[in-house]
């Protein structure tokens, strides 16, 4: 069993940096700087928007055990969502009050949940990657991201193992968990080669020590999904061809429908309060 | 519904370093590996453990409730066995 993740009070007082909540209309407050802001948003989306997703699960999952797993899982994942939002600006406005085109995540994440096994390959392709990610930008030069990393390293180290977990299981299980497995990889197979995707922004905060590089881990990324795959006895899919541009803001057009059903309520009751 | 022919598993949480296992509920899960990640996820979300046991339910040897009679009910009247009943002298210290 791994550890618990622990508080770490430098983390929330960082993600509380951001602007008064309900001051829908104010400049996004906080980062400065154009490319670390720009950074902050796309690691901070990929959270929000892969919570929302498995929050789609709750109440629906094949299990009362699984559905508290999915839910665990998506909490973490807004929860790093909001403090890399936080840093960005204001998470709140950036999260309730902004159109689809100016949403940054990479295209994996706002794929629909398909069934269980679409979910979990889903959550092992990510998963696998942002825990690599993680580990190295926890050394970034930027202190924000730094800590953000730091509490979040444990969290989706958890994610990762129990997205192999099921993996196998599934792959390795009946005939039918095996066809939806695959199947699921075979989905997601194409929105892969985003992550490791440098383009300007990235490559600029590279030099500056405060993005990690993805393309230093693709061939351990790529072993470790492999490795995970033959356990499952699954054959990885043929490779296809690459979807990307979501951190330009291209999107497929679930997105839109999930931005809907997350901003509906503060956008049509823009003074409420909880 | 998927999930009912998972067998069942006993929950212990240690709550912190020192402390015994404590019997929390149970889950169901395929195996013992899920069982202990099942367990984290339902049962330790507010920091209540540091260590988590997990045994199949039906390993577990229970008493048999038409032995309660027998087995605990001549305790009843034995008070004597409680330390509560003695009275200390004032001469004994360190007790």
């Amino acid at each position: 069993m791994p550890s618990l993740p622990t508080i770490e009070k430098d983390v929330e007082k960082t993600a509380k940096r951001a602007a008064d909540h309900g001051a829908f209309d104010a400049p996004a407050a906080g980062e400065h700087d154009p490319a670390i802001a720009d950074y902050c948003q796309r690691l901070g989306d990929d959270g929000l928007v892969l919570g929302q997703r498995l929050g789609e699960w709750c109440g629906h999952a094949p299990a009362l055990e699984v559905d508290l797993s999915l839910a665990n899982i998506a909490l973490d994942l807004i929860g790093q969502g909001t403090n890399f939002l936080g840093l960005a600006g204001d998470a709140d406005q950036l999260a309730f009050h902004r159109d689809v085109l100016d949403w940054k995540n990479c295209w994996l994440v706002e794929q629909p949940n398909g069934d269980f096994g679409q979910t979990i390959a889903r959550q092992l392709l990510f998963s696998t990657w942002q825990h690599m990610l993680y580990q190295r930008l926890v050394a970034s030069s930027h202190e924000g991201i730094a800590a953000i990393a730091a509490k979040g390293v444990k969290e989706v180290a958890y994610h990762r193992e129990l997205a192999a977990d099921w993996t196998v299981r599934l792959g390795d299980g009946t005939e039918e968990s095996a066809r939806r497995m695959a199947e699921g990889l075979d989905w997601c197979w194409r929105f892969v080669p985003e992550l490791f995707e440098v383009d300007e922004v990235t490559a600029e905060l590279i030099e500056r020590g405060i993005a990690a590089d993805p393309r230093q881990f693709e061939d351990e990324y790529r072993s470790a999904i492999a490795a995970v795959l033959a356990e499952a006895k699954l054959e990885a899919p043929a490779d296809q061809r690459p979807i990307l541009g979501g951190r330009r803001g291209h999107h497929s057009e679930h997105l839109g429908h999930l931005l809907a059903v997350m901003q509906h309520l503060p956008r049509t009751y823009p003074d409420a309060i909880w | 519904m998927p999930g009912h022919d998972w067998p069942l598993w006993e929950v212990f949480v240690r709550a912190k370093g020192g402390l015994s296992h404590r019997h929390v509920g149970s889950v169901h899960a395929p195996d013992s590996e899920l069982a202990l990640r099942h367990a984290r996820d339902t049962y330790t979300r507010r920091l209540e453990g540091v260590s988590l046991w997990v045994v199949r339910s039906t390993d577990i040897i229970a008493s048999d409730p038409d032995q309660a009679g027998e087995l605990f009910e001549p305790a009843e009247d034995k008070i004597y066995r409680h330390p509560t009943f003695y009275d200390i002298p004032d001469e004994v210290k360190h007790i």
